[in-house]
């Protein structure tokens, strides 16, 4: 079985994010990029499936520019087998990735594709579960544990839930989104890190997989938070009341 | 009563509160290095820039958040060193045939500078350990090489470079240990002391530069000795003041019993060996005071633009732009010393020794001005342990007085200049 794992390029999650002055977006010139931590963990897990005996191959795509193959290296490092980067300039959203993920797996024919259940740059969490739909799959989203049962060609998933663990059984091929607690990723060694120079990374466009790229909203503004600002002392649970009814308006 | 319990609780918040902010000076610690480090970016390969992405994680994962620990509890962190290990820094630049990763002391710059932004001290002994491996990899024969390299690289096994002597220091071609054959035997019998001799008692492979010919350096020949060897026995462990997660002690050697076939390059040919080694150790420590110092200097950043006083933060001051403009500036001359003169060992460069000199000398006295400096701007509490500031100007105090002090770096220079 060949698992099919999307990696995506954001600012590294120890960075200050700094809105640009003009507000269009966030500052990502001269800052520090690395691979998204919840596509670091469906990696992670992805090399342990095939560690285990029950996939024979791991390839890993990124989408968007030239940059994009410095994640899929460190991809590659860590152990994947082979990289695909969809290159385009163009900004892509869950849609898009949804449907260009769709097009990969028509090609590539993965039993299993796992995603990050999130990116820490946009935090949509809606590709995995655009993609499954698309591709009429069972999903399991959230999952903090995952086991490949091949005799019976499915996959169990344990996935938080507000209230407990849901456990569930899908068929294969199916689509899994990954959660913090899954596993502990993996460091690349200095010989894997040299070895993954030699892995390819083949590079297909948006149009020869026959996806049309469209922009479905336009962003308006981006704005930092508010500053958190001082807290008062107040001399009475009237006050409080008050205060919380007619400031706040939360009662 | 009342007040004295208080005064406890007060007192007892007041450091947990300072806990926090302590904590919170690490994690932006490591937010403002990522930023400041872009500007270095584009002199790196790579490789370089992908090693430097994984001795960053973990130096984040497996030694800052432990490092003050260990520090205070003089704790030797072995286990973490074999994690490190594995991921291929106890080999760095050994020939890949027993486990090596044969990177190039440029690669190597920047992973130490990279690991003791965490910590100082336990690289510090990393880069002794991985200056031992490539001698061994470099002067060793087949056999002595097969027979340790593979538990070596791996750091199973631990190694110790053994030069100074209580009496010979700076004049390290003094040196008295003695190592003689008795007539019709091939074995060595050595017989002397060394001093401070890191991993001593702890390592299980010692580097031991011992006469067996005439006086002056031509006279040297280096010796692997194992632990356990009859004769060999260890000094209690120093208390220092820095550099307290490795173990210095001293060494003796009372009739130790050595096989010829355990001789590191030719009989009297031990100084050059010693010498390869301290020119490429010389590199790791200056590396490791540019780490150091990049630490102090993200902790100062963050500090100063909280720290009120006079109604406004103290980086608004121009003093403190000042200092932090030098600051910066004397890490990235640091640096690009330490790059340059490793990219000189890695060719050979014309003048290599006194370009190693230079940046030795340099980066360590700049290296150790920026951590004091950043200890100045954090005030009373740069001088407080919770603090992580006064932890590294410890650590890096002794970077310009060990692997040939900054005024023996001056001789060579000179005197290769004038040659």
């Amino acid at each position: 079985m060949k698992i099919l794992v999307s990696v995506k390029r954001v600012i590294d999650y120890a960075v200050k994010i700094r809105v640009k002055p003009d507000k269009t977006g966030v500052e990502t010139a001269n800052v520090k990029m690395s691979m998204n931590p919840f596509c670091e963990i469906a990696l992670e897990e992805a090399l342990r499936v095939k560690e285990s005996g029950a996939a024979s191959e791991v390839v890993i795509v990124s989408m968007g520019n030239e940059k994009c193959t410095e994640v899929l290296r460190t991809g590659l490092a860590m152990g994947a087998d082979r990289g695909i980067h969809v290159a385009t300039e163009r900004p892509l959203y869950p849609l898009a990735v949804a449907k260009l993920l769709q097009a990969l797996v028509r090609k590539e024919e993965p039993g299993l594709l796992l995603l990050g259940k999130q990116a820490i740059d946009d935090d949509c969490n809606q590709t995995g579960q655009m993609v499954a739909g698309f591709l009429n799959w069972p999903q399991g989203t959230f999952a903090s544990k995952v086991k490949v049962d091949k005799s019976e060609n499915c996959v169990h998933v344990e996935r938080e839930i507000d209230g407990g663990l849901e456990s569930l059984r899908l068929q294969l091929p199916a689509v899994i989104t990954t959660d913090l607690r899954l596993n502990q990723p993996r460091y690349a060694t200095l010989p894997n890190i040299m070895k993954a120079k030699k892995k390819p990374i083949a590079k297909v466009t948006p149009e020869e997989l026959q996806v049309e790229i469209t922009e479905d909203f336009d962003i308006l503004e981006v704005v930092e938070p508010d500053k958190r600002k001082a807290g008062v002392m107040l001399s009475s649970v009237d006050e409080l009341l008050d205060k919380l009814k007619n400031e706040a308006h939360v009662l | 009563m009342n007040y004295a319990k208080q005064g406890l609780l007060g007192r007892a918040l007041a450091h947990a509160r300072q806990c926090c902010k302590v904590h919170k000076i690490y994690a932006r610690g490591l937010a403002a290095q990522s930023a400041s480090l872009q500007w270095d970016a584009h002199r790196l390969s790579e490789d370089q820039l992908n090693f430097r992405e994984l001795a960053w994680g973990f130096a984040q994962q497996e030694l800052m958040p432990f490092a003050a620990d260990w520090d205070r509890k003089e704790h030797f962190p072995v286990d973490v060193l074999r994690k490190a290990a594995k991921l291929g820094f106890g080999g760095l630049f050994c020939s890949s045939d027993f486990g090596g990763s044969k990177l190039t002391r440029a690669d190597g710059a920047v992973i130490f500078e990279t690991l003791a932004y965490g910590d100082v001290a336990t690289t510090a002994y990393l880069t002794i350990h991985n200056m031992c491996c490539s001698l061994i990899d470099k002067f060793g024969s087949e056999e002595l090489r097969a027979q340790w390299l593979p538990r070596l690289t791996t750091m199973e096994l631990l190694s110790s470079y053994c030069l100074t002597e209580p009496d010979s220091g700076s004049d390290a071609a003094s040196l008295q240990t003695t190592a003689r054959q008795k007539l019709g035997h091939t074995d060595y019998i050595l017989n002397g002391s060394k001093a401070f001799i890191s991993g001593g008692g702890v390592s299980d492979v010692y580097l031991v530069m011992a006469r067996t010919g005439m006086d002056g350096p031509k006279g040297i020949t280096c010796f692997l000795l194992e632990k356990g060897m009859a004769g060999l026995s260890f000094g209690r462990p120093e208390h220092k003041l820095g550099w307290r997660s490795q173990p210095t002690t001293s060494i003796t050697l009372d009739n130790v019993k050595v096989p010829r076939a355990n001789m590191v390059g030719g009989e009297n040919e031990g100084f050059k060996v010693a010498l390869s080694g301290l020119d490429g150790g010389r590199i790791n420590i200056a590396a490791c005071s540019v780490g150091g110092a990049q630490f102090c200097l993200d902790a100062c950043e963050e500090y100063v633009k909280r720290r009120k006083q006079f109604g406004k933060a103290i980086a608004d001051f121009q003093n403190t732009q000042f200092k932090l403009s030098d600051m910066v500036m004397r890490v990235q001359a640091s640096r690009l010393m330490v790059a340059h003169a490793a990219s000189a060992f890695d060719v050979n460069a014309p003048g290599m020794t006194a370009t190693v000199a230079m940046a030795k000398r340099f980066a360590t006295e700049a290296c150790y001005g920026v951590c004091n400096d950043a200890l100045q701007l954090h005030g009373g509490y740069g001088y407080l342990n919770d603090y992580p500031i006064e932890r590294y100007v410890r650590d890096l105090r002794v970077h310009t007085i060990l692997e040939g002090t900054n005024e023996i770096m001056q001789m060579v220079i000179a005197r290769q200049m004038m040659r």
